[in-house]
């Protein structure tokens, strides 16, 4: 069986009497694409900053394809490409310098041909030489995860990659971070936007105060949690509540249902009733359902 | 699954050896700012120092103002641009957040401190060194003992490095910083027998100025060029290795616990 790209064991970090993290376990598999969501001051980016080594945890370990983050701190960070979420660069670098300089850290001194291959992917090659002032938002946004991938880690993490992105930007890193996956990198995803992570994710993780108050797949969440909704409009609105529905407006009436079966029976009984359908509109489950359920149950 | 692409190893020595490299970088890119303008504030002191005192004080009995002026000045711009390396270089990371480039390899806190100083130490010594360089036409300033000169030079930029980290990590801001410049570097750099020989003072500031390690530092390097000193070099030497020990293990007493930096 393969070592877990991530495993956590009861990680709590404090900040006085701030609990930023209670007792957080996680195990992401090699080879995942997996969402980490929650409200902001959830802990999130706690999480990851006790996983990059950037906090020091109050209790628990953290490893990283094996390698404990504090005891083997050296292993563990080779193997682990962080993108932040803050647009933080060095303005007295070019971009090929800057790359050059995090190779180095990592302890590669000549990168060329790595770095070249990154600055084509994310279509940095002509601005390889230009200082990182003088970069646009999402330029720079590309060079952090360029930084992130210099020394090749098997596991990247991207906290909030698309925050203030523009579409294109935003589709063009998605492509290339689902070719990193494809490769065989695990990836571990923050990010505000659901329907993102609802595409990406194969397995989701949701903090709320410092605690995970959902983990499974993104489907089984989906089929756990967010029912299918059915509106329709009515000629005798009454009735459709008298059915168990929802008035949203005078003669809208909504349902939850959900398996494709339920849609059957309850568009019978209402037939049945005489309710006198008019119009109908069918709602898909979707991701941002589920979290404000999870959050409001949690 | 496929197989992830093989990480790279590499060694801390590459690791702290491209740190510093990134650290020299970073001055060397405004030269302007970071070496040559506190060379020129060391000719304009020494021009109008030796101008106004020249002819009106000796020192060491036969030595005129203006060449002890000069191993005073060399090392007190030394000793300030040594500081100010590691301290703002730090500080201005911490604030634009791009310390974490450095924070997220596998770069130990001992390879951290090492950087930070040794980028201090060069740069102190390239200032030092224009000041001197300068000096050379107005002057003639003799080098009895070299290798006083040298450690002292490498001793002092070192304290001082190590001083500018610790200020770098603690201050939070810039303000905070040029506090710590300008009420307990600049006073004690220029108490310290830059522009006098202590012997020329009061009893009583004499033995105050004894307890200024600054003081140890420039009459120690001084010690190199003329071959005598206010106090004896060994003694100056002991008080500078003494204060280096003791500043390095309170930065990597810091950097290992992560203070400021990994909390």
């Amino acid at each position: 069986m393969n070592t877990p790209a991530i495993r956590i064991e009861s990680l709590t970090k404090r900040y006085g009497a701030l609990e930023a993290l209670a007792g957080v376990s996680l195990v992401v598999e090699q080879g995942e694409f997996f969402g980490l969501l929650g409200p902001n001051g959830a802990g999130k980016t706690t999480l990851i900053s006790a996983l990059s080594g950037l906090v020091r945890p109050s209790a628990g370990t953290l490893a990283v394809m094996g390698h404990d983050v504090v005891s083997d701190y050296r292993n563990a960070r080779m193997k682990l490409g962080v993108v932040p979420q803050e647009l933080v660069f060095d303005p007295f670098f070019s971009v090929r310098e800057l790359l050059r300089i995090q190779s180095g850290y990592f302890g590669i001194s000549r990168n060329d041909a790595w770095i070249d291959e990154i600055l084509a992917s994310l279509d940095l090659l002509p601005k390889a030489n230009a200082n990182m002032r003088t970069l646009s938002g999402g330029m720079k946004r590309r060079v952090l995860v360029a930084q992130a991938l210099v020394h090749r880690p098997p596991v990247i993490v991207l906290d909030e990659p698309t925050a203030g992105v523009d579409v294109e930007l935003r589709q063009g890193l998605w492509k290339f971070i689902r070719k990193l996956n494809q490769d065989g990198h695990t990836i571990v995803l923050t990010t505000h936007y659901l329907e993102e992570a609802e595409a990406m994710c194969g397995r989701i993780a949701m903090l709320k105060a410092g605690r995970i108050v959902a983990l499974d797949s993104t489907r089984a969440l989906l089929r756990q949690f967010a029912t299918h909704s059915l509106r329709v409009r009515l000629q005798r609105p009454e009735l459709g509540v008298a059915l168990g529905g929802v008035a949203e407006s005078e003669d809208w009436i909504a349902f939850g249902f959900d398996a494709c079966e339920d849609l059957e029976q309850l568009l019978a009984r209402l037939r049945a009733a005489g309710a006198g359908i008019e119009e109908v509109q069918l709602g898909e489950a979707d991701l941002e359902r589920v979290f404000v359920e999870v959050m409001n149950r949690a | 699954m496929p197989e992830p692409i093989a990480p790279i190893t590499g060694s801390s020595w590459i690791g702290f050896r491209t740190l510093l490299y990134k650290e020299v970088l970073r001055f060397w890119k405004v030269a302007l700012q970071t070496v040559l303008a506190p060379v020129l504030t060391a000719v304009l002191f020494l021009l109008i120092f030796s101008h106004v005192l020249d002819r009106h004080v000796t020192v060491y009995g036969d030595i005129g103002y203006t060449t002890f002026l000069v191993p005073g000045l060399v090392m007190m711009s030394l000793l300030q641009n040594a500081f100010a390396n590691s301290s703002s270089s730090l500080i201005q990371s911490k604030i634009t957040g791009n310390i974490i480039f450095v924070l997220l390899p596998p770069i130990s806190y001992r390879e951290f401190y090492a950087a930070y100083v040794t980028a201090s130490v060069l740069r102190g010594l390239f200032v030092g060194l224009g000041v001197w360089l300068v000096a050379i036409p107005f002057v003639d300033v003799p080098v009895e003992h070299p290798l006083w000169v040298v450690v002292f030079a490498v001793f002092g930029g070192a304290i001082l490095g190590s001083l500018g980290v610790i200020a770098g990590i603690w201050a939070d801001k810039f303000d905070q910083l040029s506090a710590f410049q300008n009420f307990l570097v600049m006073p004690l750099t220029m108490l310290s027998g830059v522009f006098y020989s202590i012997h020329s003072l009061p009893q009583l500031w004499q033995d105050v100025s004894h307890a200024n390690p600054f003081f140890f530092m420039i009459d120690g390097f001084r010690y190199g060029f003329f071959g005598q000193s206010d106090v004896s070099p060994w003694l100056s030497l002991g008080v500078v290795s003494g204060c280096l020990v003791l500043l390095a293990s309170l930065t990597l007493a810091m950097l290992a616990r992560g203070y400021k930096l990994r909390n």
